[in-house]
């Protein structure tokens, strides 16, 4: 009897660690991208670096915690001439603002499988807050959390100076994302 | 046999012949610039023009195959043949020209969206390796254009003021009309 003490007691522990530790990302499975309109045509970059932190209990959404750290030196379109511009002082200024970042505040459930998150958004020394909807598909133990929001860049000073006229590069851009999730618990 | 062109003829010529010309020059100097809005401006311009001049070259392509052209004015047989292969040259580039500049466009990832308003469907998919390999034919093709263009030029010149047989006055809208 009394070696079953310690028993449950660690039994519970590994339950603890299941259902509210932290979830790994599998990064070549996941996406952060998000779509520039310029003069009308949408065009879409991707942040290739970022690490994120997910702890989140589907069970108990309201303790859950998100956050992303993405490099900022990492953006790009896939086009030299618009790459080699996105690090520019006008755009993120990578030099001053290596890095960007989310950080929830509240995540709550709104349904089956959907969630609603929010938090601060931290661009270029300008923090917003933003509520980013996610929805998360199971399949056995993986799971994938997609989602898209709108941001208004010039509340981050991305384009300043010429390039803050909305009629060529437009005010919206959307984020949009997917991440690959091992260790989340059953919804 | 009519003496000269149909005034649709007539007007879609002229109206082709500045959008082409103004798409070479906006073409020439906008590969030159470093990125800024004109920049961005200007390749979207020239891509509204290279649709617009794709579209009006069908309807004129159409009309040419459906009226009768003007009889050529008296001139050795290889002169008439020339002019009539540079004209079919002609022809082929208003078509070829702004397609693989289209197919570029669509490859390197930016989707046209003609006049800011109205997407077109993407020619290819979105290929890197595409759209390099496609990119220099857009560009040859469009230098062969301005040099059959500048022929066509130089042998209408040669017509009015060498030959003075009035072959320009048949693409020349009627005076007084």
């Amino acid at each position: 009897m009394n070696h079953l003490v310690p028993v449950l007691a660690s039994l519970t522990l590994v339950a603890a660690a299941t259902s509210a530790g932290a979830q790994a990302v599998v990064p070549a499975q996941s996406e952060i991208s998000f779509v520039s309109k310029q003069m009308g045509v949408p065009v879409e970059g991707k942040f290739k670096k970022w690490t994120a932190q997910i702890a989140l209990d589907p069970k108990k959404p309201e303790a859950g915690k998100v956050s992303f750290v993405i490099d900022t030196a990492s953006a790009g379109f896939g086009a030299a001439e618009t790459d080699a511009e996105v690090p520019k002082a006008a755009w993120f200024n990578v030099a001053k603002f290596p890095q960007a970042s989310f950080t929830s505040t509240a995540v709550r459930a709104t349904g089956p499988g959907k969630f609603e998150v929010a938090g601060q958004l931290a661009i270029k020394g300008s923090t917003q807050n933003v509520v980013v909807p996610v929805t998360v598909a199971q399949s056995g133990a993986n799971s994938t959390a997609t989602g898209a929001f709108t941001i208004k860049r010039l509340d981050f000073k991305i384009g300043e100076g010429e390039w803050a006229d909305t009629s060529m590069v437009a005010n919206e851009v959307q984020v949009k994302f997917k991440l690959a999730l091992t260790g989340l618990a059953p919804l | 046999m009519p003496t000269r062109y149909s005034t649709p003829a007539i007007a879609l010529h002229w109206l082709l012949a500045l959008l082409i010309i103004g798409s070479l020059g906006i073409g020439i100097y906008m590969t030159g610039l470093s990125m800024s809005p004109t920049r961005l401006k200007l390749y979207n311009w020239h891509k509204w023009a290279g649709v617009t001049i794709l579209l009006l070259s069908a309807a004129r392509l159409l009309w040419r195959l459906t009226h009768q052209p003007p009889a050529d004015p008296p001139m050795p047989a290889w002169q008439a043949q020339a002019a009539h292969a540079a004209h079919w040259l002609l022809y082929a580039l208003f078509f070829a020209v702004p397609l693989v500049g289209w197919a570029y466009s669509s490859a390197a990832g930016f989707p046209i969206v003609w006049f800011g308003v109205l997407p077109l469907p993407d020619f290819v998919s979105p290929d890197k390796a595409l759209a390099e390999a496609i990119k220099p034919w857009h560009g040859r093709l469009a230098y062969l254009l301005a040099a059959v263009v500048v022929l066509h030029v130089a042998a209408a010149l040669k017509h009015q003021f060498v030959d003075r047989d009035g072959l320009l006055l048949r693409m020349l809208p009627q005076r007084g009309a």
